[in-house]
């Protein structure tokens, strides 16, 4: 079959590279991630995403917070900043309004993001900041050992609920809509291309955008779950994964094995934080409004 | 360089500490700050929010203190100058990002007007009760700066100063003004922008491909950029090495540990900023700081009166700590007097440096007034007997 539709040569040529190398600080290879772990899979979406917008490379800046997906700063050749748990939010808040030129992408997981970050998230989102937040869901604290997070589903067996997890959970994308985010929407790390696409239109998108991507923890939750390793979970995307663009985000809870609702929920038109603020200043203050200067490196 | 004319108030006011502080923190050339309210701090903030569109920067109120002290920190690596500012329990949510900027080498500076304490404590009384926090309250080893103005005219010089060591030094630059000296009323002079002297951030002048962010200089400061420029550079929280990349290995550890420390030195007693008259023949010394260093003079001048040769050692860098000064004096002084309104901190440091070679004499006050000269001299006059 593969000989039939793929002509693969039988020696890679020695300047044969991965077109996302460029991307990465191949230095730091191999990675810390797990076998069957999907945030590789979410980065591979993000550098193509990049290829394609056409993005100005030297001003694309990736902050994350702490965690599993906290390491994505770190592999990223771009500027990047893996700053304190929960907290990714509003470091990337100063550094694009101090610079405002630059694209602010923050890359973490559902336990930073929404745990101890939840406050900065919704109030970015309420302000309309002009960030990407792209959200590596993989329902528990990977990096600690496999815990509960604000997403893990009921009854899911973690670290720190031995006998069961009952917390209800957060529906993230119903959250970012109603804290305000201009652009809301969710893959899984089986929709590779609508994820990349999806990517490659915040990078293209004002305001504060928000991408939830449901991806694989074999080791720490799926293991403990009995529910097999990254290939099942990609079988679970497949299957319960239902496109449906628009559909209301307060129907499209997760839950543990049932359907999973994909999409882009939100895509709406607001005013962002320096739009608003340029615009009461203006109205304020009249010509004594001064811009913010852009930072110079020479001062 | 000298300060850029477009932030610098020139002229004669009449200020409170707070509002003379803002006026420092914009003469120094910051044009950002993220803060949270909290008193009695805010009207350092309230300040700047009203000045900044017209001077051309940013202010965000942020949804609180963690979120303030992190945002400062984006907007230095973006390219500004930043700042935020608080009190005692805001102070405490601050302390993760102290140490983050300690450890990512990330200039700033954090204003904070002393209340009382522990917890809520007394927002609106003043207190000296943060000084070991500000040295010690985040986790790990580090150095910092901290700073301690007596006066609103001090308040907007030091905050100058404050600026200017955290972009020499690449440290969180500590203000410790306290609810009174935040809060009292005189007379502030700003000088012309040319009067002024600024430190530019230390920018590399090397490409990127030569360049390495966290290589220390011959002052065992790295130089830095920002972002934007085409560095691809990588800042993190974790040990790392010279490329910024996370390092487990123990020798980078004690490497990048030890200096983060020892690039300080240079400031802890060849440079450190103290103000002292009478030491010449002093046999009882008067070390204090802030608010209390205004209620010890009084004291200090009757001691004098009644034949007693008081001295004054007026700490304005508290952080890091005079050391040898002190050290020396505990050779030919009796005693050290200490007055500060907590229940004994940097008496400590007091006594760690006389080393049993003088007496160490604590004038506690927990707080929520200052200490009457009387306590004071009467420690003075039991130090001499």
């Amino acid at each position: 079959m593969i000989e039939n539709t793929l002509e693969i040569p039988v020696e890679i040529p020695e300047e044969a590279r991965n077109p996302v190398e460029p991307f990465l600080r191949m230095d730091r290879m191999p990675h810390i991630w797990c076998p069957g772990c999907g945030i590789g899979t979410t980065v591979n979406c993000f550098t193509r995403a990049l290829l394609n917008s056409k993005a100005n490379l030297d001003k694309v800046a990736v902050v994350s917070g702490i965690g599993c997906t906290g390491r994505v700063a770190g592999y990223a050749r771009l500027d990047s900043f893996h700053t304190t748990h929960g907290r990714a939010i509003p470091f990337a808040t100063g550094l694009k309004l101090s610079n405002p030129e630059l694209q602010v992408v923050v890359y973490s997981g559902d336990g930073d993001l929404f745990a101890i970050g939840g406050n900065h998230f919704i109030h970015a989102a309420r302000r309309n900041m002009d960030l990407k937040v792209i959200c590596v869901n993989n329902m528990t604290y990977a990096m600690t050992g496999g815990q509960t997070a604000p997403t893990t589903p009921g009854s899911s067996i973690t670290a720190t609920a031995p006998y069961g997890a009952f917390e209800p959970t957060f529906n993230l994308a119903s959250l970012a809509e109603a804290a305000g985010a201009s652009y809301v929407a969710r893959w899984t790390t089986y929709h590779v291309k609508q994820l990349s696409r999806s990517m490659e239109e915040v990078l293209n998108k004002k305001g504060f955008c928000f991408i939830e991507v449901l991806t694989p923890c074999p080791t720490l939750y799926q293991r403990r779950n009995k529910m097999g390793d990254g290939l099942d979970a990609m079988k679970y995307y497949k299957e319960a994964g239902k496109i449906r663009n628009g559909a209301p985000t307060g129907e499209c809870g997760l839950t543990r094995s049932g359907e999973i609702v994909l999409g882009k929920f939100v895509d709406r038109e607001r005013p962002d934080y320096l739009d608003l603020l340029r615009a009461q200043m203006t109205q304020a203050l009249g010509e004594r409004y001064v811009e913010p200067e852009a930072s110079c490196s020479s001062c | 360089m000298h300060a850029d004319p477009k932030g610098v108030l020139t002229g004669v006011h009449f200020l409170d500490g707070d509002h003379a502080c803002c006026e420092g923190t914009l003469a120094a050339g910051a044009r950002f700050s993220a803060g949270y309210p909290i008193t009695p701090s805010t009207e350092v903030v309230e300040r700047f929010a009203s000045r900044i569109p017209t001077v051309g920067g940013i202010f965000v109120q942020m949804e609180d203190e963690l979120a303030a002290s992190i945002a400062i920190q984006g907007a230095v690596w973006g390219g500004a100058k930043a700042f935020t500012v608080t009190s005692g329990p805001g102070f405490s949510l601050m302390m993760e990002h102290i140490g983050y900027a300690a450890m990512t080498e990330t200039p700033c500076v954090f204003v904070d007007v002393q209340r009382g304490g522990p917890s809520t404590g007394l927002p609106t009384l003043p207190a000296q009760a943060d000084m070991m926090q500000a040295r010690w309250g985040s986790h790990g080893d580090y150095g910092i700066i901290a700073l301690c103005p007596n006066s609103p005219q001090e308040c907007f010089d030091l905050t100058i100063t404050a600026f200017n060591l955290s972009e020499e030094f690449r440290v969180p630059v500590m203000m410790m003004l306290d609810e009174c000296v935040g809060h009292m009323t005189e007379k502030v002079v700003i000088p012309e922008a040319d009067g002024i002297e600024i430190t530019p951030r230390r920018y590399t002048t090397l490409p990127p491909e030569e360049f390495r962010l966290f290589k220390p200089k011959a002052d065992l400061v790295p130089d830095m950029v920002r972002a934007g420029d085409g560095y691809r550079f990588h800042v993190t929280g974790l040990t790392h090495d010279e490329r910024g990349y996370p390092s487990m290995d123990v020798e980078t550890q004690d490497r990048t540990v030890r200096r983060l420390q020892d690039k300080l030195k240079p400031l802890a007693n060849g440079r450190c900023l103290c103000e002292t008259a009478d030491l010449e023949d002093a046999e009882v010394v008067v070390v204090s700081y802030g608010i209390t260093s205004r209620v010890a003079q009084r004291a200090l001048e009757m001691a004098r009166d009644q034949g007693v040769r008081a001295g004054k050692f007026r700490l304005i860098s508290a952080w890091p700590f005079p050391l040898e000064r002190i050290r020396e004096l505990a050779a030919r002084v009796k005693a050290f007097v200490v007055p500060e309104l907590n229940l004994g901190q940097m008496v400590l440091e007091v006594e760690r440096a006389a080393a049993g070679r003088a007496a160490v004499i604590p004038v506690s006050h927990a707080g929520g007034t200052v200490h009457n000269p009387d306590t004071i001299l009467k420690a003075i006059l039991e130090a001499a007997r």
